[in-house]
């Protein structure tokens, strides 16, 4: 337990300053004041449109800092050291998990509030917004983790990246997007369980690949 | 704590669909100490991770007992963070006391360089601060992967002495190194003796 703490605080610190913590909430607030330019400024429209569009830049936006998740402790040999010292691969990655959600999910949706009034939402769709991403975040998470675990070795692994995680996101999408319109709360529930299954299967599939790349 | 020791039985090694080597015997004691010969490539590194595990022998078997420590070229310390506090992440890790952490730092004179950032070192300081790591973890058997590369008379001196001291406490060194080490009668493994025949005549 003390390990895992340690190993997330160690992480927390290092996508703080790599940045990794300010790009995706920079790129959703950009995402959210572009959009309105692109569709016109029609409230009915950006209402009705907003809040998918802000899914789908979370989606998009937790994709940016994949790059730096496991690929330069690979490359600096953290992650070998790590394994010396008896630290099972899904501890890492579970740590890592933490640190990348504490990092940017809490962030993007203190973010997603100015950009749901730039496109006009109303107060119960930001609150089901807000619902959703608290749940779908941690999947989202878990989804950049996993796929950069199995890109680390790879060069040009950014446009991989998008290529793995984009079918895997997609039922995040769905559910995500569906309880906007949904008065049942039938899609929050689906929501729920594609984010436990995601973050169930993380540090397993994660601690696998890294092992698997490990030369 | 159970006496440190390392064996290796017919160890062979393949990467890449080639065979490296093969055969490969050692076996270590406490105080016991290897030196790995051979020219680049032929798989002195392989071997070296194969004896932390990090890499599974092709055939063969390796028995450890102890924890291991292992440098090798690559730093593993937060390039932002000034060297004291990312040499702590890793004592943290190893349960190492502050005091064994100072002690680790003055054997290898890196002192008065606790508070510079890791980035700001130069190649011989980084090979003293992996070598800081070595020292604090408090593991039995070091795997020293060139751990002479760059350092100066002085740091040669100082990992001299700190091996020494490792192998009167009943450490086991492993090393492979163009710079003379001070192990006193080492076991001497030539990977020449242990490649694949077909790859000697080419």
């Amino acid at each position: 337990m003390t390990i895992l703490l340690t190993l997330a605080a160690r992480d927390l610190r290092q996508s703080w300053q790599s940045a990794g913590l300010w790009l995706p909430v920079a790129f959703l607030l950009l995402v959210a004041s572009l959009y309105p330019f692109a569709v016109g400024p029609d409230a009915a429209l950006l209402r009705r449109s907003g809040g998918g569009m802000l899914w789908i830049a979370a989606l998009l936006a937790s994709l940016l800092p994949v790059d730096r998740l496991v690929a330069p402790d690979r490359d600096a040999g953290v992650l070998d050291q790590l394994a010396l010292r008896g630290i099972g691969e899904e501890t890492v990655v579970l740590a890592r998990l933490i640190a990348h959600w504490l990092g940017f999910g809490p962030a993007l949706m203190v973010a997603t509030l100015p950009a749901a009034a730039l496109l006009k939402l109303d107060g119960t769709t930001i609150g089901l917004l807000e619902a959703g991403l608290l749940i779908g975040t941690p999947a989202l998470a878990a989804l950049g983790l996993l796929v950069a675990t199995l890109t680390a070795g790879l060069r040009s692994s950014g446009a991989l990246s998008g290529l793995l995680a984009l079918p895997l996101a997609v039922p995040l999408l769905i559910f995500g997007a569906g309880t906007l319109g949904d008065g049942s709360g039938a899609a929050l529930k689906f929501l729920g369980a594609t984010s436990l299954l995601l973050v169930a299967i993380t540090p397993f599939a994660g601690g696998a690949a890294i092992r698997a790349g490990r030369e | 704590m159970s006496p440190a020791g390392l064996h290796l039985s017919g160890v062979a090694c393949a990467r890449g669909g080639r065979l490296l080597f093969r055969d490969v015997d050692l076996r270590l004691e406490p105080g016991g100490s290897a030196l790995l010969k051979g020219p680049n490539g032929i798989g002195k590194s392989s071997l070296m991770r194969i004896c932390a595990g990090l890499l599974a022998a092709t055939a063969g078997t390796v028995e450890r007992q102890g924890r291991v420590a292992l440098t090798d070229e690559r730093l593993a310390l937060d390039t932002e963070q000034p060297l004291g506090t990312a040499l702590r992440f890793w004592a943290r890790l190893d349960a190492t006391a502050p005091e064994a952490l100072d002690a680790a730092l003055a054997a290898m004179a890196l002192e008065p360089l606790s508070q510079v950032p890791v980035r700001l070192l130069s190649t011989g300081q980084r090979k003293r601060a992996a070598l800081a790591r070595v020292i604090a973890s408090g593991a039995p058997i070091w795997l020293l992967d060139e751990p002479g590369n760059g350092l100066d008379e002085a740091a040669l001196d100082l990992l001299g002495k700190a091996v020494t001291r490792h192998l009167a406490d009943g450490g086991i060194v492993v090393a492979a190194s163009h710079q003379p080490l001070p192990l006193a009668s080492p076991a001497m493994v030539k990977m020449q003796d242990h490649v694949w025949a077909m790859e000697e005549e080419a």
